[in-house]
């Protein structure tokens, strides 16, 4: 009877560890906080109908940044109770955690920032910027991509699930590496809590993939031709068809992992035949295109900062174009160099290597083309520039020392080494995460309304830049050394332990620099009427989003903008903006399915993870019949009359871009962090003594 | 009342949904390539156990194709019926595409079952797993398409034939075409190749 009511569910399931503990209580108490905000300031229904349920991209962008910030704390925290651990593990101290924790906290690491950070980061610049980048008013599909949003925010859940139900976490390292994944060797539910993570948000980031191909290869604005197109939409474009042609691998293969735990099938396996090799195969051959999925929407970021902070047309837009192109196209034909070690033979290694030795190539020739842009511009060094000055620097030395691991015989000695972890770190985070900074406090003002403050964003700069410098060049100097990967102990006369203290230390600093890039965002706030950009282009920008107001309209484009060269907003501001003839415009209508259809996903995934049959097929049928609803519900549409969206273009304020020619670079004005610390304290004290709370 | 910028706003929108379907075919057909991969990797891996060739049945398989390839070209025609309005053809020619696609069904799951019954079951051996995930995974294709098109039928008579039931219509045929498509690759990597 309990079995067929809750499954392998029992008291045994509850946190009893101090790290379980903590985190659920944390988790609780948030909630319950943040539960009792909304309901005392009566903002349930605004949130359920303004937020929640909305098809804006631009929404569903935002709520894309919201979440992967959180998740960039918890990943983030993680990191450091790895460095923690391994700079006091040396000799007779075995550190504070223990050895299969400590697999635990390194596997949730990977998988949070890969498929939590990077992927929501990407996927919230890509959903508000690629529409107002290409004339369009909204998605091919607004549906599918609110579908998307909320099964990645499933995923996020069921990735966190096991601090409040089953204590475990995947212990296998973040791609669950067979054989070490199949049941025989990790019985626990951790694994489970993994594949459904990454199987839910996985299929929403191959259905967002879809919807944004569509959008962009069939609703540009006219005139627009795939020549024309701005490079920020390039780089999405490539990376989502990257995106399409991997992430049904990847489900696939989970589908498969989960066959054999689940019904005992033996595709992986030790016994009856099973291949682990074909495993390793079949995950890198979508793991290694997901990390240029991440990377080539960063260069499209860098390629726009690049010219409007240089005031110049990118230098040869359609050697960059190729050199995305070149790169998506190789980067589905390296996947082998992640084990080169397997023993596929020399010929088989020589391809791979060669071929990742090739991939270079474009990628040097994107490199050259920022680089050139900036040759005879006049810069203006806003963070936005900084984050593309510390990536040039950054992924020159990812790149090459990526390249001296694509030599076989230079990867057999550096093959799981700290090396290669130093190698993808400068990639993905001087490479990604800086592109996605940069893109963020380049679009922030269309964003928010109002800019960035520049002088603490550049503090949150040089924490990132020198923290990550110190936390990673020793962690190349220890794979040299011979120090392998996972370690969460080693012997003390190696001599490690100063490079990994040095490391802990570079940690904190990048940790310092997460919390002034938060700090950035409330003086902003607190500064936001000084900051404000009323023009809607405040960089002086050139492709189309920076035309419309800052933010922008619910409904992007009132007229949908005639394009005629590459950077169209440049060409009508030199030529004058024609006076607008109004028009009626279509809008989704708001709807919850993807909400539904997330909560069960969500449930069904849990049902398998603990053997609960009948929430299993109760959730597939709500699956089932939600989705017919919707697709057969005809009504998903309304119209907004001409005169309606003229009222709303009329009071608007307008302040014709000409008028707008400030210094940038200029950030006296901005508040800095000792008058931050003294706005904050007077008004936590003014709070305290006139106990306003009462009148929120 | 219909204006001409609306009629055009609904072929646009025809046309997205009809390319993003084609995508997402696209994604389906490479889930099915890595099981196609994973059963040319396994398939000898029976472990001391029969082979292909002492389990399948040449006959049965070449009838379910048959039934397949019919059924494919009934809702051919009916596609065509709904694209000319004619609402009686559309219900007749699904129906026989509908039962069709259910004989298939019926043919496939009881292979299975017999299989299964000989004690072949699909946690024997690599070779087994992959046969019935690759084969498996075919039918629950067919299934959802038999449940989608029992609902699309249904709205069908209750709705008539609309322009978005049309679309409905013509997005279920492509994906029945490309269920056929994926079971002549099964039909000849699986059943065929053993008995050459």
């Amino acid at each position: 009877m309990k079995e067929l009511l809750i499954g392998n569910l029992g008291l045994k399931a509850l946190p009893h560890e101090w790290f379980t503990i903590g985190a659920a209580v944390t988790f609780i108490a948030m909630g319950l906080f943040v539960v009792l905000a909304i309901t005392h300031l009566k903002r349930w229904k605004w949130l359920w109908s303004e937020w929640l349920t909305s098809v804006d991209p631009k929404k569903i962008g935002i709520m894309y940044f919201i979440v992967a910030g959180f998740m960039l704390l918890r990943g983030g925290l993680d990191a450091i109770m790895i460095w923690l651990q391994q700079a006091l593990s040396s000799g007779s101290s075995h550190g504070y955690l223990s050895a299969d924790h400590f697999q635990q906290i390194f596997t949730a690491h990977g998988n949070i920032m890969v498929f939590f950070v990077a992927m929501g980061f990407v996927f919230g610049l890509i959903n508000y910027i690629v529409p107002l980048q290409i004339g369009a008013r909204d998605l091919a599909s607004p549906f599918l991509n609110t579908l998307g949003f909320w099964l990645y925010v499933a995923g996020v859940l069921m990735v966190n699930m096991f601090f409040l139900l089953g204590s475990e976490y995947a212990a296998t390292g973040w791609l669950g590496v067979a054989p070490l994944s199949g049941r025989e060797f990790s019985p626990g539910v951790g694994v489970d809590y993994m594949i459904w993570s990454l199987q839910i948000s996985g299929i929403g980031t191959t259905l967002g993939a879809i919807n944004f191909i569509m959008t962009i290869l069939r609703m540009r604005a006219p005139g627009m031709s795939l020549r024309k197109m701005p490079l920020f939409t390039w780089g999405s474009l490539c990376s989502m068809i990257m995106a399409v042609t991997v992430f049904p691998l990847l489900t696939a293969t989970l589908f498969l992992l989960f066959f054999d735990r689940y019904l005992g099938t033996h595709f992986f396996t030790t016994t009856a035949g099973g291949d682990p090799m074909m495993y390793t195969n079949l995950i890198w051959m979508w793991g290694h295109p997901e990390v240029y999925i991440l990377m080539l929407p960063s260069f499209g970021v860098f390629s726009e900062v690049v010219s409007t902070f240089s005031r110049k047309r990118i230098a040869s837009y359609t050697s960059n174009v190729v050199g995305m192109i070149g790169v998506s196209a190789l980067a589905l034909s390296v996947w082998l160099h992640h084990f080169f070690t397997m023993g596929a033979g020399a010929n088989v290694n020589a391809f791979f290597g060669l071929m990742t030795m090739i991939i270079a190539i474009p990628t040097t020739v994107l490199v050259f083309t920022w680089i050139a842009t900036m040759y005879k511009g006049r810069i203006r060094f806003s963070t936005p520039m900084l984050w593309f000055l510390g990536f040039v620097g950054l992924f020159s030395v990812g790149g090459m020392t990526g390249v001296l691991l694509a030599v076989p015989p230079a990867d057999f000695q550096l093959h799981n080494s700290l090396f290669l972890v130093a190698h993808f770190h400068t990639m993905v985070i001087g490479g990604v995460l800086f592109g996605i900074f940069a893109g963020i406090s380049y679009w922030f003002p269309k964003i928010a309304g109002f800019k960035l403050n520049e002088r603490i964003g550049r503090y949150a700069f040089w924490c990132w830049l020198i923290g990550f410098l110190m936390a990673f060049t020793p962690l190349y100097v220890l794979g040299i050394m011979g120090a392998t990967r996972r370690l969460d102990h080693y012997d003390s006369s190696t001599g490690w332990q100063p490079f990994f203290i040095m490391a802990l230390v570079g940690g904190i600093i990048i940790m310092i620099g997460v919390a002034l890039q938060f700090v950035q965002i409330i003086a902003s706030v607190i500064q936001k009427r000084r900051l404000v950009d009323t023009t809607g282009d405040p960089w002086n920008g050139r492709s189309l989003e920076w035309s419309v107001a800052s933010p922008a309209p619910f409904y992007n484009f009132a007229v949908v903008p005639q394009v005629s060269s590459r950077d169209a907003y440049w060409e009508m501001k030199q030529q004058g903006i024609p006076k607008p003839s109004y028009e009626d415009i279509h809008m989704p209508n708001n709807t919850a399915s993807g909400i539904y259809i997330s909560a069960f996903a969500f449930l069904a995934g849990f049902g398998f993870v603990w053997d609960i049959v009948w929430l299993i097929i109760v959730s597939i049928l709500g699956i089932i019949v939600c989705v017919i609803t919707r697709t057969f519900n005809e009504e998903t549409e309304y119209t907004l009359t001409a005169d309606e969206v003229e009222k709303i273009e009329r009071d608007r304020i307008i302040v014709t871009p000409a008028a707008h020619r400030g210094n940038d670079s200029d950030t006296s004005e901005d508040m800095g962090l000792t008058e931050f610390v003294k706005v904050v304290t007077k008004w936590a004290l003014d709070v305290v003594k006139n106990k306003r709370w009462r009148t929120w | 009342m219909v204006t001409a910028t609306e009629t055009g706003h609904q072929e646009a929108a025809n046309d997205r949904v009809m390319f993003g379907f084609w995508v997402y075919l696209m994604t389906d057909l490479l889930m099915f390539a890595v099981l196609f991969a994973v059963y040319a990797v396994l398939h000898g891996n029976t472990m001391g156990g029969p082979s292909g060739r002492d389990l399948f049945s040449l006959p049965l398989a070449l009838t379910e194709t048959i039934i397949l390839l019919t059924s494919s070209f009934t809702c051919g025609i009916g596609m065509i019926a709904a694209r000319r309005g004619r609402i009686n053809q559309v219900l007749v020619w699904y129906g026989i595409t509908f039962a069709l696609g259910l004989v298939f069904l019926g043919l496939e799951l009881r292979e299975f079952a017999e299989l299964i019954h000989e004690g072949h079951t699909l946690s024997r051996n690599a070779f087994l797993s992959s046969f019935f995930t690759l084969v498996g995974t075919h039918g629950l294709h067919i299934i959802s398409g038999l449940l989608w098109m029992a609902i699309t039928l249904v709205f069908v008579v209750s709705r008539g034939l609309n322009p978005h039931m049309v679309r409905k219509l013509g997005l279920l045929s492509l994906y029945w075409h490309f269920l056929d498509i994926v079971w002549i690759f099964i039909f000849t990597i699986v059943y065929l190749r053993v008995f050459v």
